[in-house]
């Protein structure tokens, strides 16, 4: 499991994230869900060891400060917001830099056609010889998650679980490939992995997280199951926002939710 | 920032997955390890002199005795202590020069990054001419301690301490600004040769036409002996630099990304600023300014086979060797019996290409 007790980020003098304790379980969906800039990102930072922090984090028992970077990244992958390429590298050549660590968890013979099934996970068939800077946002934000997957193929490595951190990983989706990523994601943990995501649908957030942490100025405002955490009076105070839970719009107004998805 | 003539799907060979270019990347490099070979065989029989490469290597590899004794002891004398070391030492450089470049590109993120452009040669010149000028006087105890070395590694110097300033200058919190290492590489360039300038202005007549033909560039002056001081530098540093192969295509998707995907950042930066440092500081101590190699042989080979630098770089350092022999040649025939500095011969393809990618981006690429 992952575990954080009592983190705090303080970026050039100013704290950005304050005393969040955390916990992630393999098996689980956890979402991170808050209003913008509460924190969500930088905490995620912290807890992928890219930013400095306060407090404790530990994953799967070993303190996070005393691992090398090539050791972490065997027990967690992760899909930042968004990511800029330099070069002009093949969709298949991006799939691939996932597995530089080399311990995608597949047989050794295996790891050569991981990149094709991984661009098929994500509905990418077929994208491997576009080159990434000709595909539009949403098309590469998929190719970062085969990337991510790549990495952490098997969900469980020599019997320790391992984790998805996604930061916004529907944010520029269309409503199908939000849900196909949302069911890889509680498919990795249901196959014993972890999943750690920061998620602005709070629709979505219902239907896939196993326990959610709604932060709120830096601070964890509430955690629990979805049923508990999603009230009128919590919505409100975390997202300064008057709304009400389970209310149909009135008249004929249309609206589709996530849930009524038939696959 | 994708060029046009690339653009759409890429292709395989037969047999490789779409989008797979190591099996072109290979044959590549196994064509540019043949076009080596022909550019040192056209380097070892072009030239000034009229001697016989093919009689020298005859007598020395198979003892065949030529009919005139005398002739072939000046061929000799000719192929074996003015060309060889001079093939030598340009392939050392050219390999050294445009494996920098694809280091500092992949380093900084931006294909526009150089040695010669941002500054490091200019501060390898500025340790450079410090030694020459200085050397008999001032710095007389260092020179008299570290010999002949003394030089390569005044150079090196001024190239990591210019590097490694340019880095700190460019880079907030893991991220490098291309538009301030430009901006700050001109100004670190200018101050140096403002320095540069200072020492120049304090040399003798006999040190000011040496400076000023080593500024130009040349590999003119190759000898054993500078192979011995520099050669082990330049050697080292491109031995060491396969290693940042994988470090720097992570590094592609950003800092961060590359720390997520389990690289030591911080230790594979440090690591290609001395290697680079050491390797351009070497050979502009012994041929000077040679410009414009370090971002033509990269990017003509991005074009080629892709970015990926476990081949980018094997490859620039052959193809780097191959055009500086061949840049060589030219210079030493084109005015013959006298000589170009190659400096100027690689500034005059160099700078129009370098001209033309900047057109080819027009618009599509940001500083």
């Amino acid at each position: 499991m992952i575990e954080a007790r009592d983190v705090s980020v303080a970026i050039a003098g100013k704290r950005i994230v304050a005393g969040v304790d955390f916990a992630a379980y393999p098996g689980e969906v956890a979402a991170i869900v808050g209003p913008n800039g509460s924190g969500k990102t930088t905490f995620l930072m912290a807890l992928s060891g890219e930013l400095a922090y306060t407090g404790h984090v530990v994953l799967n028992s070993r303190d996070l400060l005393a691992m090398k970077p090539v050791e972490i990244a065997v027990h967690r992958a992760v899909l930042p917001q968004a990511t800029t390429l330099s070069f002009p590298f093949t969709v298949r050549e991006v799939v691939k830099l996932g597995l530089v660590g080399g311990r995608s968890g597949v047989l050794p013979g295996e790891d050569a056609r991981l990149p094709e099934r991984a661009l098929a996970r994500v509905d990418l068939d077929g994208f491997a010889g576009r080159f990434y800077q000709e595909l539009s946002g949403g098309e590469q934000q998929r190719v970062q998650l085969a990337r991510v997957l790549c990495q952490v193929w098997t969900p469980v490595l020599d019997g320790r679980p391992r984790y998805l951190f996604l930061d916004e990983p529907v944010s520029s989706l269309d409503i199908k490939h939000q849900l196909i990523i949302m069911t890889i994601a509680r498919d990795f943990a249901r196959r014993g992995g972890g999943v750690v995501a920061i998620l602005h649908d709070l629709n979505l957030t219902a239907m896939f997280a196993d326990r959610i942490f709604a932060m709120h100025r830096g601070r964890l405002a509430a955690t629990g199951s979805p049923r508990d955490v999603l009230s009128d009076d919590l919505i409100e105070k975390v997202f300064d926002c008057r709304l009400r839970v389970g209310v149909l719009p009135a008249g004929n107004v249309p609206f589709v939710l996530p849930q009524s998805a038939v696959y | 920032m994708v060029d046009q003539s690339i653009a759409g799907p890429v292709k395989g060979l037969a047999g490789a997955s779409e989008g797979d270019r190591s099996g072109r990347a290979r044959i590549v490099i196994l064509l540019l390890c043949l076009g080596l070979v022909i550019a040192v065989l056209l380097s070892l029989t072009s030239g000034a002199s009229d001697a016989s490469a093919v009689n020298v290597i005859s007598v020395r590899l198979f003892g065949i005795v030529p009919d005139d004794a005398v002739l072939s002891a000046r061929d000799s004398l000719i192929v074996y202590d003015i060309r060889l070391p001079r093939i030598i030492l340009g392939m050392l450089v050219g390999a050294a020069l445009a494996v920098s470049g694809a280091v500092m590109q992949g380093l900084f993120r931006n294909p526009l990054a150089d040695p010669g452009l941002i500054g490091v040669s200019a501060g390898s010149s500025l340790g450079a001419v410090a030694i020459i000028v200085l050397g008999a006087t001032v710095l007389a105890p260092l020179t008299a301690w570290l010999g002949t070395l003394a030089l390569p590694l005044a150079a090196f110097c001024g190239g990591l301490a210019t590097t490694l300033l340019l880095y700190q200058v460019a880079t907030r919190r893991g991220q490098t600004s291309v538009a301030t290492m430009l901006l700050a590489g001109i100004a670190l360039a200018a101050l140096a040769m403002a320095l540069t300038g200072i020492l120049i202005f304090t040399a003798d007549d006999r040190q000011l036409r040496d400076l000023t033909f080593w500024q130009l560039g040349s590999l003119g002056g190759a000898t054993w002996t500078k192979i011995a001081s520099v050669g082990p530098i330049i050697v080292l540093a491109l031995a060491a630099m396969p290693f940042l192969a994988r470090g720097l295509n992570a590094l592609a998707l950003g800092e961060a990304t590359a720390g997520h995907l389990g690289i030591s950042v911080q230790r594979l930066k440090y690591t290609a600023i001395i290697g680079v440092s050491a390797a351009v500081g070497a050979s502009v101590a012994v041929s000077g300014g040679i410009g414009f190699v370090g971002i033509v042989v990269p990017h003509l080979l991005r074009l080629l086979i892709g970015p990926d630098n476990r081949y980018l770089l094997p490859a620039s350092a052959l193809l780097g060797a191959s055009l500086l022999l061949l840049a060589d040649a030219v210079a030493r025939t084109v005015v013959a019996p006298a000589e170009l500095p190659i400096g100027i011969v690689t500034a005059i393809t160099g700078a129009p290409f370098f001209l033309w990618i900047l057109l080819r981006k027009r618009g599509v690429v940001d500083l």
